[in-house]
């Protein structure tokens, strides 16, 4: 059986038009069109193209919900086994309409869908945990070897059969482990990879360790007694009953709350909501992980102006990363915003 | 969160047990400090014993936070 696919493309790719023409809404088209006809060839007999759905980035960037939604209808009506979207390369808005179209399909339709992206592409952060994304080069250069790859997944998947780890395949680390068996211990296999990386030759580790972007160094403070300070912390000292609820593990939200006066963190008004490690210390003396106590011994000694009215508190304890990038910067907003110096942040 | 709140040009003084994960995650200024539930603290002490810990710990965060620096760099 030739088994029946449909091709998600932007409005560049299916000719209509560059950026001006972005704004150009769904249609669907009979066959295939642009980069298509590389994967009909690749293709062959067995797979065919039968349809191709067309969005305008622009046009799917202002109105993702509802073309998700006409576009899912589009690609439906033609009765797909499997949909490839792409690929994108390293275009953000079009990464991001095929991440979307392809986790609707995958979710709504049930269905085997690939789609393509440079690794960078904002669209991989986003959905590379749903759906398979091929690697990619980062401009339509490299559709020759974006092709054959994709072509290969998604009749893999069509034809059920296992698909393998994701350097194997070319597709993007979706974050899933999977158990197999291997000849050799791990214990064995670790000391292989210390010989081989002691030696600088190349070994590919079975536990990628995840990318973390970096951030410059900020000017240090020249006149640290005329320095307002601010107390923030990841060790969950809140006010005693956890006023705001804050998650003991992956929280969603960080507590602001005013230490005006207060000259010690003590065991009466504050205690940990943090559930990764034991609280015993930490609800004795909570000074142990937000140091009011020496910090305003320090603020009257003249060590620096003064502390901050407010300190800032969340659990650390296996909070996403997204979740601590948006904590850090609405409280770096604020602080900025009320001519804060300087920060301690404290974690357990 | 403080590369977030690096990010807006206020100097952070990381004060963390685990220095790796602190490196790893990519803070510029790191004060190591003495264990996990008791990052500045040391229960096995008197009380001010323990503030004379945590003060040492904050003079050296302080002292990081005046120190111009171009890498990441933990302050021992």
């Amino acid at each position: 059986m030739t088994y029946r696919i449909v091709h998600y493309i932007n409005q560049f790719f299916a000719g209509i038009g560059g950026e001006e023409k972005a704004g150009t809404g769904p249609e669907s088209k009979d066959g295939a069109i642009g980069p298509g006809m590389a994967f009909k060839a690749a293709f062959g007999s067995e797979a065919e193209i039968v349809g191709t759905v067309i969005c305008g980035d622009g046009y799917f960037a202002e109105n993702m919900d509802g073309a998700s939604e006409k576009i899912l209808k589009m690609i439906s009506d033609f009765s797909p086994d499997a949909v490839i979207a792409g690929p994108a390369f390293n275009a953000g808005r079009y990464g991001t309409a095929c991440g979307a179209v392809s986790e609707a399909v995958s979710k709504k339709l049930g269905i085997p869908v690939v789609t393509g992206m440079y690794p960078e592409n904002p669209g991989v952060d986003m959905y590379r945990k749903g759906i398979y994304i091929v690697e990619t080069s980062d401009s339509a250069r490299g559709i020759k070897d974006a092709v054959p790859a994709m072509a290969k997944l998604i009749m893999k998947l069509l034809r059920a059969e296992p698909v393998g780890s994701p350097a194997d395949e070319g597709y993007i680390e979706r974050g899933v482990r999977v158990n197999c068996f291997q000849d050799k211990i791990g214990a064995e296999r670790a000391v292989d990879m210390l010989v081989k990386k002691l030696k600088g030759e190349e070994f590919r580790t079975e536990y990628p360790m995840p990318v973390f972007d970096r951030v410059a160094p900020a000017e240090p403070i020249k006149d640290m007694k005329n320095a307002v300070i601010a107390l923030v912390t990841s060790g969950g000292i809140v006010p005693k009953g956890n006023p705001d609820h804050i998650e003991a593990s992956s929280a969603t939200k960080y507590g602001t709350y005013s230490i005006a006066g207060v000259q010690s963190a003590d065991e009466v008004a504050y205690a940990t909501a943090h559930g990764g490690y034991d609280p015993t210390y930490a609800n004795t003396d909570p000074n142990r992980v937000l140091p009011i106590d020496v910090l305003r011994e320090m603020e009257k000694n003249g060590e620096f102006k003064k502390l901050y009215d407010y300190f800032f508190t969340t659990v650390g304890n296996g909070t996403p990363v997204a979740n601590a990038k948006k904590f850090g910067t609405e409280i770096g907003a604020r602080l900025k915003k009320d001519g804060v110096d300087a920060v301690i942040l404290t974690s357990t | 969160m403080v590369k977030a709140i690096e990010a807006t040009g206020i100097a952070v003084v990381h004060i963390c047990t685990i220095v790796p994960i602190s490196q790893t995650v990519g803070a510029n200024r790191i004060v190591p400090a003495v264990a996990i539930p008791h990052p500045l603290g040391d229960p096995t002490k008197s009380h001010e014993e323990e503030k004379m810990i945590r003060r040492a710990i904050l003079e050296k965060a302080l002292e990081a936070l005046k120190t111009p620096i171009t890498e990441q760099t933990v302050f021992n």
